[in-house]
This record gives C-alpha cells, structure tokens and sequence, in this order.
C-alpha cells in the first residue's frame, strides 16, 4: 500500500472542520436539551403521581429498548409521511436529544435519590421550598454525584453524532466518507475519522476529570 | 440576644389532640403539649413512644392527622425587627383535622426550627453558607447583615475560625453546634431539637449540651427529645414523658425524673440510669 501523504494532509481540513461545524455543534445543542428533558423525565419519574411517573418510564424504555439509528430514521424518514417534514439538522438534534434524555434521565433520577433524606429536611427546616430546596440544596450534591455517568453519556453522544452522516448531516464522518468515496482511500480516511474521534474524547476525559475534582472538594477523602 | 422580657411567661406554644399514624401503626394518640416563653421542655421515653414525631410535627416534618397547633402572636425571639418573614410573630392556628396546605406548614416553620441527630448540614456549602442560606434565601435579609449575625453566633460558640470550612472538615460536636447556630440563624420563637447529641462520640457530647444549656439560660424557648436524662434535670424546666403515642407523664423535671407517679416512668427511668 502505497501511502498518499499529500490526501492524508489535504483530508485532515475538512475532517477537523466537520468536527468543528458538525460533530461538535450537534453534540453541545443535544446534550444541552437532551440534559434539560432528562431533568424533567426524572422529575416527573420521581413525582408521587403515578400517571407522570408512568408516563416517563415508558419514555425511558422506548428510548433504552430501540437502536439510535431506527429513532434517528424514524424521525428524519419517518415523520414525513404524518406530514411533518425535517431538515437534517433539525431531525439529528431532536433524535440526539430524546436519546440523551432517556439514558441521562435514569443517571439523574439515581443521583436525587442519592442524597439523604435528611438534606430535603434540613432544606425544609430553613422555611425552603420544594424548589428551592430541589435547586439550592438536592441538585448540587445530585451533579456531584452524576457527573461520571453523565459524562460517559456526552462522550458517547460525540460518537454516536456519526449516525447523523445518514440523514445527510454534514459532519466530521460524512466530510471522511465522501472524501475515501472520491479517493478510493478507506483506511486512510477511516483511521483519520477515528483519530479525530478520539483526540476528541480524549479532551473530553480530561476535562471531566478537573470537572470532577472541583465537585468533589467538599467530600471526604 | 437576651429575652425581650424574661418574666413574659406567655405560652409560645400550644398543641392539642395531635393523632398521626403511619399506614396501620398509630404512633400519636392524641398529644397535648404547652411551651411558655422561656420555657424548656425534654420529651422522653423509650423509642417508638412517638416523641420524635411529636418534635416533627411541630416544624411540619410530619404532619399529624388530626389535633390544632398554635403559636401565640408574642413576636420572635430576637426581638423589635427581628422577624425572619413578614408576619412570623403573628398568632397562628393550624387544625390539622382540615387541610392546612402548604402555606399552614410554611407558617409553621416561620416560626420554629429544627436541630436533627445527624447534624444534616448542607456538604456542598461552607459552614457560613450553611448558617445564611435560610436568612438569605429564605428570609431575603441583606448578605451582610446576614453574615454579620452569622459570624456572631459562630463566635459564641467558638467555632468563628471555622467559617469557611465545609462539614466534612469539622468533628461532630462541631458539626452540630453549627447546626445549632444554622437554626438561631433563623430567629425562631421556638427552638426544636431531636436527639442533638444522640450521633456523637461520648466525649463531643458535653459540648453540644454546654451550647444548650446556655441558650436555656438565655431565655430560648426550646423543645428537646432527649435520652440525656442527666441533663433533662439540669436545663429542662419541665419533663415530658411519652409511652406508646399518650402522654404518661410530665411535669417539673425533678418530680417526673426524681420522683416518677406512673409505673411506666418508674421503669423508664430507672432502665435509662442503669444503662448509664
């Protein structure tokens, strides 16, 4: 195999600026929604009434029990035939979002539930809310405690925004396929796309790791 | 910080017929208790006895299935301007029989707070957070003036230097004395504490009942559930004692503890005293 330097170098432009209009965008948009409706899910999953609470564990299982892929088609190939028809990054960010919502609202869920009794109390003793001591007193140590599983949730979803290359969203996997489409290099804009992927996520690690310290400063060691 | 009028012996407190049950299990059968400005009162008794309860209903912790609990309109502790939230030293009158809502346990914890056994001091928050979170957050007093009472009440109980520590940094006797300052903080007219030194290692107890003792002589009207009968003696001015949800007993704390009538209190204290 002989090795096209000037391909790999020219490649590397657009796989980055994929990473940078696409991947990276679509991964910040869904998670921020996905998180803001997983809140809401665990909410309404922890909430006395048993309608709600029924309601979003049946969300959570459609979401945890079908493939990314047929969610993601279902919306962008799917809806049009109810009438409703959605542009690629519109379709992508909806998919990403209900699916993050799902998964992070069980992380969540656990995380308020994690936190003893006594802090709800010790919020109510002070002449607290339930708001306010869910936002003041109960999330705080909440995060703390979600912060590990939900950043496995993000690094995921940073990989898992490659699906969207099949609904027609451009980004850094689409930008790597339709350049080896062109060049007949597969393995070498493949392992590009990968390489990519990974510098990436292995930001993303390092940063959750500060991220964690920080939280953790209040917690025995 | 001292009473407004030491000798005002109005009743701060007064709560009748309360009834809770928990599914089947009936733990309060019908519980009369009056506190007077000043006054300090120990519930007792063994546990079950719906003591704990009692204490938890008076902050809306619990809410009991029946019975009234009012508070007289004598104005918070602290004094001219002290109110914590507008209208916290007027008269109050819940019946439980009927719905009281949100707004009737709101009210109800305008006007008393809780120190727990285990402390439950906000982890994520510095002590000084710990101790103006209520009057910030949910009195709206100004920072600074919060802060300023905050650090005072800190100082009396020698933990000034400790401001900026979070909980996990501080011991358990320390731990509670700021959850004792946490509840002044809010100047109630009722101070509630359950089983304070219950979690602490023996030899942090003594600290914990000296800060106690203190506010008693102060003039603070407190409710303890306590299984210190020692200090039960020394700081309370009346002792309740409490057996399967009824009052059995109560009066001066050297008659109840030094000379019980009730068989029942006869066992209880001397069963307690043997322990110790």
């Amino acid at each position: 195999m002989t090795f096209n330097w000037d391909l790999v170098w020219s490649s590397f432009g657009p796989i980055i600026g994929g990473a940078l209009t696409g991947t990276i965008p679509l991964t910040l948009a869904s998670f921020a929604f996905g998180l803001l409706l997983a809140l809401l899910v665990a909410l309404l999953r922890l909430s006395p009434n048993k309608v709600l609470s029924a309601v979003a564990r049946f969300y959570v299982s459609v979401i945890r029990g079908t493939p990314l892929l047929v969610q993601l088609f279902v919306i962008f190939y799917g809806l049009p035939s109810l009438g409703v028809k959605l542009e690629p990054w519109p379709s992508a960010i909806i998919a990403f979002s209900l699916n993050v919502g799902g998964y992070a609202a069980e992380i969540i869920r656990a995380a308020i539930l994690s936190v003893p009794k006594g802090q709800w109390e010790a919020g109510h003793t002070i002449g607290m809310s339930g708001t306010q001591t869910l936002l003041r007193i109960i999330l705080p140590q909440a995060a703390r405690v979600s912060v590990p599983p939900l950043s496995n949730t993000f690094i995921s979803l940073v990989k898992d925004t490659s699906l969207a290359s099949l609904i027609l969203v451009t980004e850094l996997f689409r930008n790597a396929q339709q350049i080896a489409a062109f060049s007949q290099e597969f393995m070498v804009l493949y392992l590009q796309a990968a390489l990519v992927y990974w510098v990436v996520c292995l930001a993303l690690s390092t940063a959750q790791s500060a991220l964690e310290r920080r939280l953790d400063r209040y917690v025995a060691h | 910080m001292s009473p407004t009028d030491p000798v005002d012996a109005s009743v701060v407190l007064s709560a009748r017929g309360l009834t809770k049950s928990f599914g089947s299990n009936t733990v309060l059968r019908g519980i009369d208790l009056d506190v007077r400005r000043g006054q300090v009162v120990a519930l007792i008794g063994p546990s079950g006895s719906g003591k704990t309860t009692v204490l938890r209903s008076l902050n809306g912790l619990e809410v009991p299935d029946g019975g009234t609990v009012s508070f007289g309109g004598t104005g918070t502790f602290g004094g001219a301007g002290a109110a914590g939230r507008a209208g916290a030293g007027t008269p109050l009158a819940l019946d439980f029989g009927a719905t009281v809502g949100k707004r009737g346990i709101a009210a109800l914890r305008d006007r008393s707070a809780m120190v727990f056994q285990h402390y439950n001091l906000f982890p994520h928050m510095t002590v000084l957070k710990n101790v103006t979170e209520g009057p910030v957050q949910v009195q709206k007093r100004p920072k600074a003036d919060a802060e300023a009472d905050a650090l005072r009440l800190l100082a009396r109980v020698g933990l000034a230097d400790k401001r900026d520590a979070y909980p996990f940094q501080l011991s358990g006797g320390q731990q509670q004395r700021v959850g004792i300052v946490r509840a002044l903080a809010l100047k109630p007219q009722l101070l509630l504490f359950d089983e304070p030194t219950s979690a602490l290692d023996p030899e942090l107890v003594g600290e914990v009942l000296a800060v106690i003792k203190e506010l008693a002589e102060e003039g603070w009207t407190m409710v303890i559930v306590t299984h210190e009968l020692g200090f039960a003696r020394h700081v309370a001015d009346e002792v309740v004692f409490m057996d399967g949800g009824i009052v059995v007993e109560r009066g001066p704390a050297a008659d109840v503890l030094g000379a019980p009538q009730q068989e029942r209190t006869k066992q209880f204290v001397k069963r307690i005293q043997h322990e110790v």
